[in-house]
């Protein structure tokens, strides 16, 4: 079979055109113009460079010793320094010009520990609301430790609901035996030993009157406040209500 | 020199101009005291230092019965990764799931309005609840890698799936692409963004921010190239799933009690 004239210089044409691209894609044009490799690499590069916010928990060891160590027995141990103070990796580049924060504030440990209904059970969740709700978590339990702060339990045996309803309010750490004087006899025969309960405003003044001793408590003037009324007819001795 | 001639001369005058050129440029190369140009199958330099992609296959364990829910990776990996703080920009989130008694199941991102946490009663209707983090799940056959016609995302050689800015065009075909929901779009610059196993801290050596800050390590990262990394040991102790294996995408995060409404 003959091919017509043009049909065969047009083959010609496109074949030499055909040869000329094939010689510039894969000859001239150097291999690497199509590789992809030198700008993958650049984007590494860069994405390498960044600069790091978190510095590890390694990182805070060689000057924070001390609450490296207290956090590495307690219930906070697998809680790294930086979830609770934020990115520090520029403070501990230069410890006194950046100052991380400390999260002080009682918002903050809910983060983790308010009740979910979703969070895992086991895990230690409280009400906001009702768990000691005027001081910041701090003043009970050390964050870098937090063991609950150890509740008088000698006498919740039989007064269990006294027991709880005093281990969530202001009065949590004070023993029973504070106030109320309970001979062994008590425990064993109660009603044949009944303990003693305050009786006098002077009474519950050694701690809440303006002068007294004890620091953490707030102080009244036992003179005036409350008028002729013994305290725990408005306050209830095992929560007392404040100001809130 | 008439038009017909004059076509002819060029015909000739490009290629051979090109090809004189390249010869001159090799013979330049090939001359003494200078280096040779790299070849093109030889890694190009990545600031790597000694760190060898090729020794390493990352991925992340993650233990949904410890997650608590606190969001402190969603908030770490926006703080490390500089992601736009207004919510709907994550690299990585948590979600809560209810299984109500009908069987169906409700989600919602807590990472969106952390403050609302904690709020929720006990609701009589659902069945079971619990959080679910996530995030990139750097596919061994990433769906967006496919789809990128400029070529801009790609795998690295220790099994993360980055973008390359420079390259990328905004076009916002991997986003739709990708099966997970795990890129979003970044306005300040009009490209594609997405985790990136935190790149420059697993190349030095550090855990990615989301597993440093981890408060119950729900989430473990390791290189399943080693014998005894953590993420190997995780997935020997426990029952492990994907998300969505219908795809074939291969996954690369692998959830241990991973529940069957979980998509
Ligand atoms: C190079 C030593 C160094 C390193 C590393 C370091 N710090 Fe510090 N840090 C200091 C010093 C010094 C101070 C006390 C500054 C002062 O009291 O003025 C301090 C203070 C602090 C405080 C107290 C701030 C306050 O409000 O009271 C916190 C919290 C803290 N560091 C956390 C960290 C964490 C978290 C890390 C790890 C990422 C870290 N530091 C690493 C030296 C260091
Ligand atoms: C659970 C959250 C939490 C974790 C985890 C945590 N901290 Fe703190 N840290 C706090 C709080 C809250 C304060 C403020 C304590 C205060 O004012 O009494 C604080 C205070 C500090 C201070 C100031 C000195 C002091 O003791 O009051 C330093 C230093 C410090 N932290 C270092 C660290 C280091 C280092 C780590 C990791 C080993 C760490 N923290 C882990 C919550 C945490
Ligand atoms: C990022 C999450 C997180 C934050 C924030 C946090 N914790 Fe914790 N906390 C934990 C974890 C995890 C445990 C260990 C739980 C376990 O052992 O199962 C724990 C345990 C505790 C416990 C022991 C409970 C028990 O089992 O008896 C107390 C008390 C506690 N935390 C108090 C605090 C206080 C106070 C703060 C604020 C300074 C705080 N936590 C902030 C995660 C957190
Ligand atoms: C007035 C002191 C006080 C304050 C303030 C306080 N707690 Fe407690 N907390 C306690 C005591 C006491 C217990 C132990 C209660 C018990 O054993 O019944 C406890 C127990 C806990 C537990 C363990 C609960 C469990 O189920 O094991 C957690 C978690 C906790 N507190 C977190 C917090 C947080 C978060 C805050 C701040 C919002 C806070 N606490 C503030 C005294 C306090
Ligand atoms: C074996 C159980 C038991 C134990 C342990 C016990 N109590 Fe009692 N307690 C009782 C009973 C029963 C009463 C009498 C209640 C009644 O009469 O209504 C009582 C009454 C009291 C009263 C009221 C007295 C009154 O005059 O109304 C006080 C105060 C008291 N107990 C304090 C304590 C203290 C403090 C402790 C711990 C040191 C303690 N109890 C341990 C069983 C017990
Ligand atoms: C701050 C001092 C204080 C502390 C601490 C205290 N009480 Fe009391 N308690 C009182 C006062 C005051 C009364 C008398 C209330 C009244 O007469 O209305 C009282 C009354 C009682 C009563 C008899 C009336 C009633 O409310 O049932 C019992 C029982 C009792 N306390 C048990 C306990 C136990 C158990 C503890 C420890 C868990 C405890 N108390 C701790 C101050 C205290
Ligand atoms: C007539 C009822 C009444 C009597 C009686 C009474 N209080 Fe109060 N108390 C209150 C009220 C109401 C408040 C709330 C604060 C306010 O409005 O001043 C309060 C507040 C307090 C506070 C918290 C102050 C603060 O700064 O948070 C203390 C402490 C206190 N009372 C102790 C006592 C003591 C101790 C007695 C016995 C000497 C007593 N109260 C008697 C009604 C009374
Ligand atoms: C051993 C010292 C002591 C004695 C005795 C004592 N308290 Fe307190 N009380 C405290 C402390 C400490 C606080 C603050 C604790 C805190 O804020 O966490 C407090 C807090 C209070 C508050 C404020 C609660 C609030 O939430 O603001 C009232 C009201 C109160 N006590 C009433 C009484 C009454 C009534 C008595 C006598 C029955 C009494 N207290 C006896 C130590 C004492």
């Amino acid at each position: 079979m003959k091919f017509p004239e043009q049909v065969r210089r047009l083959a010609a044409v496109t074949a030499v055109v055909l040869a000329a691209v094939l010689v510039v894609r894969f000859v001239v044009i150097p291999a690497s113009y199509f590789s992809t490799k030198l700008h993958r690499a650049n984007a590494v590069k860069r994405e390498v460079a960044r600069p790091v916010s978190f510095a590890g928990v390694l990182a805070c060891r060689e000057c924070h010793e001390e609450q490296f160590d207290a956090k590495s027995h307690g219930y906070h141990k697998n809680v790294a320094c930086e979830t609770c103070h934020g990115p520090s990796a520029k403070h501990a580049d230069d410890p006194m010009t950046v100052k991380p924060y400390a999260p002080r504030d009682r918002k903050f440990c809910p983060v983790c520990h308010a009740y979910d209904a979703a969070r895992p059970t086991g895990f230690p969740q409280i009400n906001p609301t009702a768990h000691n709700p005027l001081k910041p978590c701090i003043t009970c339990h050390n964050p870098h430790d937090p063991v609950p702060p150890e509740v008088p339990h000698e006498c919740s045996a039989c007064h269990a609901q006294i027991a709880r309803t005093k281990a969530l309010s202001s009065h949590a750490l004070l023993e029973c035996t504070t106030c109320h004087t309970a001979s062994e006899q008590h425990k064993v025969a109660p009603r044949s030993a009944l303990p003693t309960k305050p009786q006098t405003r002077e009474f519950c003044g050694q701690c809440h009157a303006s002068g007294a001793a004890n620091p953490d408590a707030p102080k009244v003037d036992l003179a005036a406040h409350g008028g002729a009324y013994l305290c725990w007819q408005c306050h209830y001795p095992h929560q007392p209500e404040g100001m809130e | 020199m008439n038009k017909r001639q004059f076509l002819k001369g060029m015909i000739l005058f490009i290629p051979a101009g090109q090809l004189l050129e390249t010869l001159a440029r090799q013979a330049e190369a090939a001359g003494p005291g200078k280096p040779k140009p790299a070849k093109p199958d030889a890694e190009p330099d990545m600031g790597l230092g000694d760190y060898q992609p090729a020794d390493h296959w990352y991925g992340m364990g993650i233990e949904i019965d410890k997650c608590i829910g606190c969001n402190r990776c969603a908030e770490a990996c926006k703080a490390e990764n500089d992601v736009p703080q207004e919510p709907f920009f994550f690299r990585t989130w948590v979600e809560r799931y209810r299984v109500m008694h009908d069987g169906e199941a409700r989600v919602e991102c807590i990472s969106v309005n952390p403050q609302q946490r904690g709020e929720l009663q006990e609701d009589r209707d659902v069945l079971r609840t619990f959080f679910v983090p996530k995030l990139c799940n750097q596919c061994a056959h990433p769906p967006c890698v496919q789809v990128c016609p400029v070529g801009a995302t790609f795998s690295t050689r220790d099994g993360v799936v980055l973008i390359d800015k420079d390259r990328c065009i905004g076009c916002r075909y991997c986003i739709q692409a990708c099966p997970y929901g795990a890129r979003y779009f970044d306005h300040r610059t009009s490209t594609a963004d997405k985790c990136t196993f935190c790149y420059h801290r697993i190349t030095r050596g550090l855990l990615p921010a989301c597993v440093e800050v981890c408060p119950t390590q729900a989430r473990i990262f390791g290189d399943l190239r080693s014998k005894a990394s953590r993420l190997v040991r995780f997935q020997r102790m426990n029952k492990i799933g994907v998300l969505k294996p219908a795809l074939n995408t291969e996954p690369k995060v692998y959830y241990a009690q991973l529940d069957g409404e979980v998509r």
